[in-house]
């Protein structure tokens, strides 16, 4: 069991962020696309059948290059661990001892995994992903294993117990299930924004009952109240999660003007913009802030960020426009081991998808996607039947996705 | 001596006050809001374009962005439905000499700061008159509340309730007998709407908007310092700018006070 971490001494120097070895060829990098969407599939030779460790280009058995990415079993038996007590690696050396095994997958091959301090014997193996954004193995006693219960393994994790959250919007259904999932998960501290303060909103006095939350007027069309948010709180931000977000109905030719469709790039790709000018360095200069550092950024996108949904046009293109970004903000808040992770929900229970036909995700299963997305370490969500299915139509061809959605 | 020679010596010696009826833009001060589903105005925001930097080495400036009905601003006549096929009834067709006209004080602070949902009648106008003398044709009456002393408080000054607005303004005979009785300028007020917070609900909704506009009169909302104006003497200089079409737009709000 973790234990609460010291208060920050404020006047102590911060350490700066150090990444583990991040490089990977291109076949490798096959891990890391499985682990970001929280999967654990290796290379298996569609000839012989044999599962392959780690990644290569031909088959260790028959040589065969017809090697595909599938989803193998998990479970394993420890062979043998060791514990580093020394290391040349700037990550690692900071954070010994480290605890390390070679475990022996009932798929076929023997890996080297991070241990969770009382893995023994039978384990359960899966791919994670690591500060530097990177697939690596990690063994854990069980499936139901909490990670960032475990010194080590927290490192793999964003868990928010402990941890400093920013909710940029707490006005809506969606925003207070998300406040209330994290206080739930052990945040220590929650700042929840409200856009045009002088609406007072339905759940208002909930939120205010929280002891975690401190509301603050936060409306991210706004460039002078960001900065002057971030400066106020940005230094002790942990996880930021961006949920504001602008949606009406409608593509091109249901409505008049551009205006809606500006109000929706203002809020759903500026206001991430502007987030992340001013809260991205000082996230940045905290990634290695001890056990409650500055560790995740979080966007709820859409799936139509994928495939441009024309009864919701322009807000498919705002989120389009959003998720590109977030892609840019990945690779920048990457050095300093801050993981961006992206939501991709279908339609939303709200307001704003009322004439649309149910399955829709509900606010409370969407946060709770959110928190265990923290906790588990993966990059893409994509949470609710609706995003799963686009998902994997998308992902088996976006040309004909496109089409389907035309009609 | 020349009636300007005499205003420039006024002000020049002091005897002529000038007083700032304007609220500061900023992205801070409240703006209207209508329900989610329809159009919005822009509120005011500002963008930095450079500031001594390498964005600009010697210069300092800004982007700003904003509605017409942004701040202190002016309404025209086109703004309304009711005002839409007058002639010269946008902000650039307007003749100038409107922009400068005798102000008449109307105070109802007291009043307001009992009952948020005030509203100005006919007979309160009446007995004003009684007091303060008869409402010269083309001049502006300016409905004194005290209510821009909240506006560093968006909430006071917004006063939503689950009812929604609520904050002081004319009611439809007020308003009728100012335009078709006294033929003046235009109606001007402290809070964010020259209608009352809840004149949605009264006959016909919005009755300052409807009548002022429909006979071609003007409208100026969220004004300051009323406190510091006589209830008449006063002379008001409101130009909004000369946009082609305008429904109004935000302006600076000016007004010249003798001192006694």
């Amino acid at each position: 069991m973790l234990e609460r971490p010291k208060r920050k001494n404020p006047v102590l120097r911060t350490r700066l962020p150090t990444l583990p070895p991040a490089a990977r060829s291109r076949i490798a990098l096959g891990l890391t696309a499985a682990a970001a969407l929280g999967r654990f599939e290796l290379q298996q030779c569609r000839d012989c059948g044999t599962v392959q460790y780690p990644p290569r280009e031909a088959c260790q058995k028959c040589l065969s290059i017809k090697l595909e990415w599938k989803a193998q079993p998990q479970d394993g038996e420890l062979l043998s661990d060791t514990v580093l007590h020394h290391s040349n690696d700037l990550f690692f050396r900071e954070r010994l001892p480290w605890r390390l095994g070679l475990v022996k997958l009932a798929c076929g091959p023997t890996v080297v995994a991070h241990l969770h301090e009382s893995a023994q014997s039978r384990v359960h193996v899966s791919a994670k992903l690591d500060r530097a954004g990177q697939a690596v193995l990690v063994a854990t006693p069980s499936k139901e294993t909490n990670m960032a219960e475990d010194r080590q393994l927290r490192e793999f994790t964003c868990d928010p117990r402990f941890r400093k959250v920013l909710v940029t919007d707490g006005k809506t259904a969606l925003g207070q299930s998300i406040v209330k999932a994290l206080a739930k998960a052990g945040a220590d501290l929650i700042w929840v924004g409200h856009s045009e303060p002088w609406k007072k909103f339905a759940g208002f006095d909930e939120l205010q009952a929280l002891k975690q939350v401190t509301l603050l007027p936060l409306d991210v069309t706004d460039s002078k109240n960001v900065r002057e948010v971030a400066a106020e709180i940005g230094g002790k931000v942990d996880i930021l999660i961006n949920n504001a977000e602008y949606h009406r109905a409608y593509g091109i030719g249901n409505r008049s003007g551009i205006e809606t469709a500006r109000s929706e790039m203002d809020v759903n790709y500026f206001g991430l913009l502007r987030l992340a000018q001013e809260f991205g360095p000082a996230m940045r200069s905290r990634g290695a802030d001890g056990l409650a550092s500055a560790v995740a950024w979080v966007n709820v996108l859409s799936i139509y960020a994928l495939a441009n949904f024309p009864p919701h046009g322009t807000f498919s293109a705002s989120k389009a426009a959003a998720h590109s970004l977030a892609q840019c903000l990945r690779a920048e808040l990457r050095p300093a081991g801050v993981r961006v992770i992206n939501l991709f929900p279908g339609p939303i229970d709200d307001e704003w998808n009322q004439l649309l036909p149910p399955p829709k995700v509900a606010p409370a299963a969407l946060a709770g996607a959110l928190v265990k997305a923290l906790q588990e370490g993966v990059e893409d969500v994509y949470p609710g039947d609706v995003a799963q299915e686009w998902l994997a139509r998308w992902r088996d061809n976006p040309k004909a996705l496109e089409k389907e959605l035309s009609t | 001596m020349s009636a300007l020679a005499e205003l420039a010596q006024g002000l020049a010696k002091g005897k002529i006050r000038v007083v700032d009826l304007t609220e500061t833009l900023s992205p801070e001060f409240p703006y209207i809001s209508l329900p989610p589903e329809m159009g919005q105005a822009w509120p005011f925001r500002i963008e930095e374009v450079s500031r001594y930097d390498e964005r600009g080495p010697a210069w300092y400036w800004n982007n700003f962005s904003c509605g017409e009905h942004t701040g202190t601003h002016f309404d025209a006549p086109v703004h309304w439905v009711s005002g839409k096929d007058l002639p010269n009834n946008a902000v650039d067709t307007i003749p100038p000499d409107r922009f400068v006209g005798p102000a008449f004080v109307v105070d109802c602070s007291k009043e307001a700061a009992k009952d948020a949902d005030f509203l100005l009648t006919k007979k309160y106008l009446a007995d004003w008159e009684k007091k303060h003398g008869r409402i010269a044709p083309r001049s502006w009456v300016l409905m004194r509340t005290d209510w821009s002393k909240k506006s560093g408080d968006a909430a006071a000054y917004q006063n939503y309730d689950e009812t929604g607005q609520h904050t002081p303004g004319p009611d439809t005979d007020a308003v009728k007998f100012l335009v078709e009785e006294r033929d003046i300028l235009g109606f001007g007020t402290e809070s964010i709407g020259t209608d009352a917070g809840q004149a949605y609900h009264l006959r016909p909704p919005y009755p300052c908007h409807y009548y002022m506009h429909g006979a071609g009169r003007y409208g100026l909302q969220c004004l300051k310092n009323l406190d510091q104006l006589p209830p008449s003497g006063a002379i008001v200089v409101a130009a909004p700018l000369k946009i082609r079409n305008g429904s109004g737009s935000p302006l600076r709000v000016l007004a010249l006070v003798e001192s006694k």
